[in-house]
């Protein structure tokens, strides 16, 4: 039983990273048709921010606030990161709109670039970031033990996704992101500024990646290829949940994260990776469209 | 009519140049070179699937580092004295493995390089196309499929090599691999295959067949209701440029004597897809021009400045999709019209109309 306390908790604790990771991919694909193969060094970013700010606080200020760094450091990578999102929506994505094909490659080079920027600046090796000490230790509940990290990236996760939806659903700019992303053409028709909700969506989505870059420094060290490994994964979540709606991400995201840490679980890494792909595979023989899909009278 | 003689010259000299190149390049060049056409041949196969039907596969790797595994087994077992292959010594196995057995044969060993990659992409390309799992999806799926099998052949080191991979190999049917005159007669080999499925590739898209290819990439759904299963030539399709990026792998590694886990990986994956887009996707002899080019310019820039490599190919990327989405092949089409006479203008506009109806 504890057993399997544990690793729901494990699966629960990668499924929120990966749909931190899934949910920018799932707007910006749902809303603009836009392939962003660069979400992961977003991630980069996030993670590169937290850690340039670590640095600045052991340099710069006295020991005693340095726990303080990583509440500063959630908002400010949600920030660099969305910036650089806006920059990059404005220099190259927009003039990529409808062509799903090649927005993939191009914004692959971008990728290949902003890696490559990294590595000239912080070093191709992995720095490690140091995790504040409120948050080193665990909770115990009988004999199952749950870090206080993952317990927070959890709670961060959560916080994050029902400010986002609070923003789609209660806010005005919120609603008009969402009447983009169901029919284009009549909220441009109705005086939606299409091209504003696009920017704001991509800076939106990049954002969400920057503060899964910020919680990933908690597990581990940092490199210039650190959203290599989540990318692939975000993708078949956004895959397995379906396209134009966030329920499905969520969903999707979840069931991933709890498959494969069971699947890890009782046999290897690598059989596991197999067995999940498959497991997509298999799913979409059942439903093409993934998980939930918004209806529509059109063929394609 | 003159279109169709302008073709075969272009063609004609392309291969031209590829026969005397020996004569005027280093063996070290030529080895290069040998190389860079292997790569032509998984451009070609990719032309067909993306230029010609409108799919887009990110894991070509997959079936390149099949076919070269393939190979690469019979030779690791040639190269092995003891009848066992070194990396299966110090991981303490005593007896070969079954599916290395088979591979004793250097006929099974060619034949599973052409048909493992064929079947495996058909099985994908089957199971995707058939749900009608299209365009994007279809490419992240590909991806997936890259970073499975990668992940499989690194953790199943006993039999694969793991992250090193298979390589010292001396000899193939006894002949010693790094002779000169083995690398001139591989070379050679490498040249006629490419000629071989260049022609295959042309015929394919001159004919009914090919016309079907378009049609699927510009209105699949129309073809369904004219009553064509577009999944069946789109299975086809795949898997005939999944054996092509086999038969490259095979002489990849017959030529550079070394397959890793990390050649078949994301980056060589898409890196693929990027020669295919600088030579003109819509052109076959213009993605095996992409292919040479693109890495002969890999291999001149990384020697001197390896860190711009990666900026200057992330850079080609934007580039060619921004500024040239129909790659070289486009750029001279249009050079050509600027200084082309008036009749032959109506025509092309002709043409252009032709399509829009379509």
């Amino acid at each position: 039983m504890s057993i399997i306390i544990s690793q729901l908790f494990n699966g629960l604790s990668l499924g929120s990273i990966l749909l931190l990771i899934a949910l920018g991919l799932a707007i910006t694909f749902g809303l603009m048709n836009i392939i962003n193969m660069a979400h992961g060094e977003f991630i980069m970013i996030g993670a590169y921010t937290t850690y340039v700010l670590q640095q600045a606080f052991i340099q710069y200020l006295p020991e005693s606030i340095f726990g303080l760094y990583f509440i500063l450091a959630i908002p400010l990578s949600f920030v660099i990161a969305a910036f650089i999102g806006f920059l990059m929506e404005k220099s190259i994505v927009r003039f990529l709109y409808e062509r799903p094909l090649d927005s993939l490659l191009a914004t692959w080079g971008v990728s290949l670039i902003l890696q490559q920027v990294a590595r000239s600046i912080f070093g191709a090796p992995n720095v490690a970031v140091v995790a504040p000490d409120w948050l080193s230790g665990a909770l115990t509940i009988g004999s199952m033990t749950f870090p206080y990290k993952r317990l927070f990236i959890i709670a961060l996760v959560g916080v994050s996704i029902f400010l986002l939806f609070l923003y789609l659903y209660k806010t005005p700019s919120g609603r008009r992101m969402k009447a983009v992303t169901l029919n284009r053409d009549m909220a441009s028709c109705l005086g939606v500024s299409t091209r504003k909700v696009d920017s704001t969506a991509f800076a939106l989505g990049s954002g969400f990646a920057g503060i899964a870059g910020c919680s990933l420094t908690l597990i581990g060290s940092i490199g210039p290829t650190l959203g290599t490994t989540y990318i692939v994964d975000a993708f078949m979540i956004v895959i397995l949940g379906g396209v134009g709606k966030l329920k499905g991400t969520v969903l999707a995201a979840l069931m991933l994260g709890i498959l494969s840490t069971f699947v890890e679980l009782s046999t290897s890494a690598t059989i596991a990776k197999v067995i999940v792909f498959a497991f997509i595979i298999i799913f979409l023989q059942w439903k093409p469209t993934g998980l939930v899909n918004v209806r529509v009278r059109a063929l394609d | 009519m003159l279109k169709k003689y302008s073709q075969g010259a272009y063609y004609g000299v392309f291969f031209l140049i590829l026969l005397i190149a020996p004569l005027l390049l280093t063996d070290f060049r030529m080895g290069l070179l040998a190389k860079f056409l292997c790569f032509a041949i998984i451009a070609v196969g990719l032309s067909l699937i993306w230029g010609f039907t409108g799919i887009l596969s990110l894991g070509h790797g997959v079936f390149f580092g099949l076919g070269a595994y393939c190979m690469a087994m019979y030779l690791k077992l040639e190269a092995s004295p003891s009848g066992l292959p070194d990396f299966m010594e110090w991981n303490g196995i005593t007896e070969l493995p079954f599916i290395w057995t088979l591979f004793k044969n250097p006929f099974f060993a060619i034949a599973a390089a052409v048909l493992l990659p064929f079947c495996v992409a058909w099985i994908i390309g089957f199971f995707t196309f058939k749900n009608r799992i299209k365009g994007v999806f279809f490419s992240l799926i590909s991806q997936a499929v890259v970073v499975v099998t990668v992940t499989l052949f690194i953790g199943s080191q006993h039999i694969t090599g793991g992250t090193s991979g298979l390589t010292n190999f001396f000899t193939v049917f006894q002949v010693p691999l790094a002779d000169p005159g083995t690398k001139q007669i591989l070379y050679f080999i490498t040249v006629a295959l490419l000629a071989v499925i260049m022609g295959v590739s042309l015929l394919l898209t001159k004919s009914r067949f090919g016309r079907l290819l378009i049609a699927i990439r510009d209105g699949e759904n129309r073809l369904r209701f004219l009553g064509y299963n577009p999944a069946i030539f789109k299975v086809f399709i795949y898997a005939l440029s999944a054996a092509f990026a086999g038969i490259a792998g095979a002489l990849f590694v017959l030529q550079v004597g070394i397959i890793s886990p990390e050649m078949m990986g994301i980056i060589p994956s898409i890196e693929m897809v990027l020669w295919v887009a600088i030579g003109g996707r819509y052109s076959i002899l213009g993605a095996a021009i992409g292919a040479i080019l693109t890495n002969g310019a890999k291999s001149f820039l990384s020697e001197t400045y390896p860190d711009f490599w990666t900026i200057f190919l992330g850079g080609l990327f934007l580039l060619v999709v921004l500024y040239l989405p129909n790659g070289l092949a486009g750029l001279v089409e249009q050079i050509k019209a600027r200084f082309s006479s008036n009749k032959e203008k109506k025509e092309v506009k002709q043409r252009e109309a032709d399509s829009l109806v379509s």
